[in-house]
């Protein structure tokens, strides 16, 4: 199993993924090790969910190798899934079913215990408001149920889309042991806020128009030229 | 796979009851159908070909409405992404969408067949019953796998509202030869059912061949 594989988290070397004609990702390389963060900078259209939607073998490389959790994709693409938690701009929620039925249907897809439902639902804060249908919640509470259902299968790589867009201080630190540093987690963290990704960061990406311009320690880059990804 | 099959469907099911998006569409439009036949041809009873044609070619239509829907909240709220990052045989999906398009369409046919006794049919409905609730699972099972099929295929189109009827129609058009041929006798008066076993061979094969064909290629489907 992936689980068992030793190796990092993420090996990409001259990944690229084409729509039709345009080049979404052209040539990102780099490596991630178990436990650490990712933080990948661009501006909007630059390709961060690309990347992110083919670390989970949402989306197919077309050219170079992608090698995530011990898993060459697309070939071994089974084999990570159920290790992977993606959160991203859209909650992956039924808008009809409650918090908890949502989390339930979830851990049967995942062959999680149902006891996981209501640990997650505690964990993010929303036991309360757990039988109401997710249209009813505001923005902020259907990010933080969808905190609950990205890590409800405890996966070992975190794929996170601007996970804390939409939410309050309290809230944002509420789900810091799920999607934080503390989870102990490798992550591949996409965000616009540079000082925040960086000081969580232990690589930092930066992509423009899907190329790849830097990937380097976050140590050894300063805020100054992350912005320039957005000038 | 069966246990992953039965999440899908609970969930699909439960939503079409909170949002009853499906099935009162396909009723409401069936039962409208009839009326407007009722009206349209100016008489007051039908019966032989011209019945079971009208029966069949209403009820393949009103499926179009619950194969477009069969993928909707899938395709609107994440569903098959959520799907595809868990360890599951896609294969489940495919199993519970046709499943929920037979239950929908068994559903719609408990008020279809006797609205359509009561406002065109000329003979006693009650008396070729059995014989046309065979035909009726029958048909129903193809439908709802070639529904399931053309449905995951259009999900990821832009033009899906055009491409489910001009995909599902022409492959439907074996089910209806087999279906109306074998409903017919049943709707002359005083007839007997006649090649019934045929016609229930025919149906039969092609529930087979699409159930094989959409277990085949499925999974391709939803593939990037």
């Amino acid at each position: 199993m992936a689980e068992a594989d030793d190796g990092p988290a993420l090996e990409l070397s001259g990944l690229e993924r084409r729509y039709g004609e345009r080049v979404a990702l052209g040539g990102v390389s780099v490596r991630l090790e178990r436990g650490r963060t990712l933080a990948v900078f661009g501006a909007n259209g630059a390709g961060k969910t690309t990347l992110l939607r083919v670390l989970a073998a949402l989306l197919r490389p077309h050219a170079g190798t992608a090698r995530v959790l011990g898993a060459e994709l697309p070939g071994d693409a089974w084999r990570i899934r159920g290790h992977i938690g993606y959160l991203g701009h859209d909650p992956l929620l039924y808008r009809e079913l409650s918090g908890r039925e949502n989390l339930a249907y979830q851990a049967r897809l995942h062959g999680v215990p149902m006891e996981r439902v209501g640990e997650a639902l505690a964990a993010v804060g929303l036991e309360r408001r757990a039988n109401e249908p997710v249209r009813a919640l505001s923005r902020g509470m259907v990010q933080r149920l969808a905190a609950a259902r990205a890590t409800l299968h405890d996966p070992a790589l975190l794929l996170l889309d601007e996970p804390r867009a939409t939410l309050d201080p309290a809230a944002a630190e509420r789900l810091e042991p799920l999607i934080g540093r503390p989870s102990g987690r490798a992550r591949v963290l996409v965000t616009h806020d540079l000082e925040g990704g960086l000081a969580e960061a232990d690589v930092a990406v930066g992509l423009r128009a899907g190329r790849q311009l830097f990937a380097l320690p976050a140590r050894e880059l300063d805020a100054a030229r992350a912005r320039e990804l957005y000038a | 796979m069966i246990r992953t099959a039965g999440a899908i469907l609970r969930k699909d099911l439960t939503i079409e009851l909170r949002t009853k998006e499906s099935v009162p569409a396909m009723t409401l439009f069936t039962v409208t159908v009839y009326v407007l036949f009722h009206f349209g041809l100016d008489r007051d009873s039908l019966d032989g070909e011209l019945a079971s044609g009208v029966l069949w070619v209403t009820l393949l239509l009103a499926s179009v409405i619950g194969v477009s829907r069969l993928f909707a909240a899938e395709r609107e709220q994440g569903g098959i992404d959520a799907l595809l990052l868990a360890p599951v045989d896609r294969t489940a999906l495919f199993v519970a969408k046709a499943a929920a398009l037979f239950l929908y369409l068994l559903v719609l046919e408990l008020v279809a067949v006797p609205a359509f006794g009561l406002l065109l049919l000329g003979p006693d409905l009650l008396a070729a019953l059995p014989e046309l609730l065979a035909i009726l699972l029958l048909a129903d099972v193809g439908l709802a796998a070639v529904g399931a099929l053309v449905s995951a295929l259009a999900a990821e189109t832009r033009a899906r509202e055009l491409i489910v009827p001009l995909l599902l129609l022409p492959l439907l058009v074996p089910l209806l030869i087999g279906a109306a041929s074998a409903t017919a006798p049943l709707l002359r008066a005083g007839a007997a059912p006649e090649d019934l076993g045929r016609h229930l061979v025919l149906l039969g094969g092609y529930d087979l061949v699409f159930l094989l064909i959409a277990l085949a290629v499925f999974d391709f489907l939803l593939e990037d």
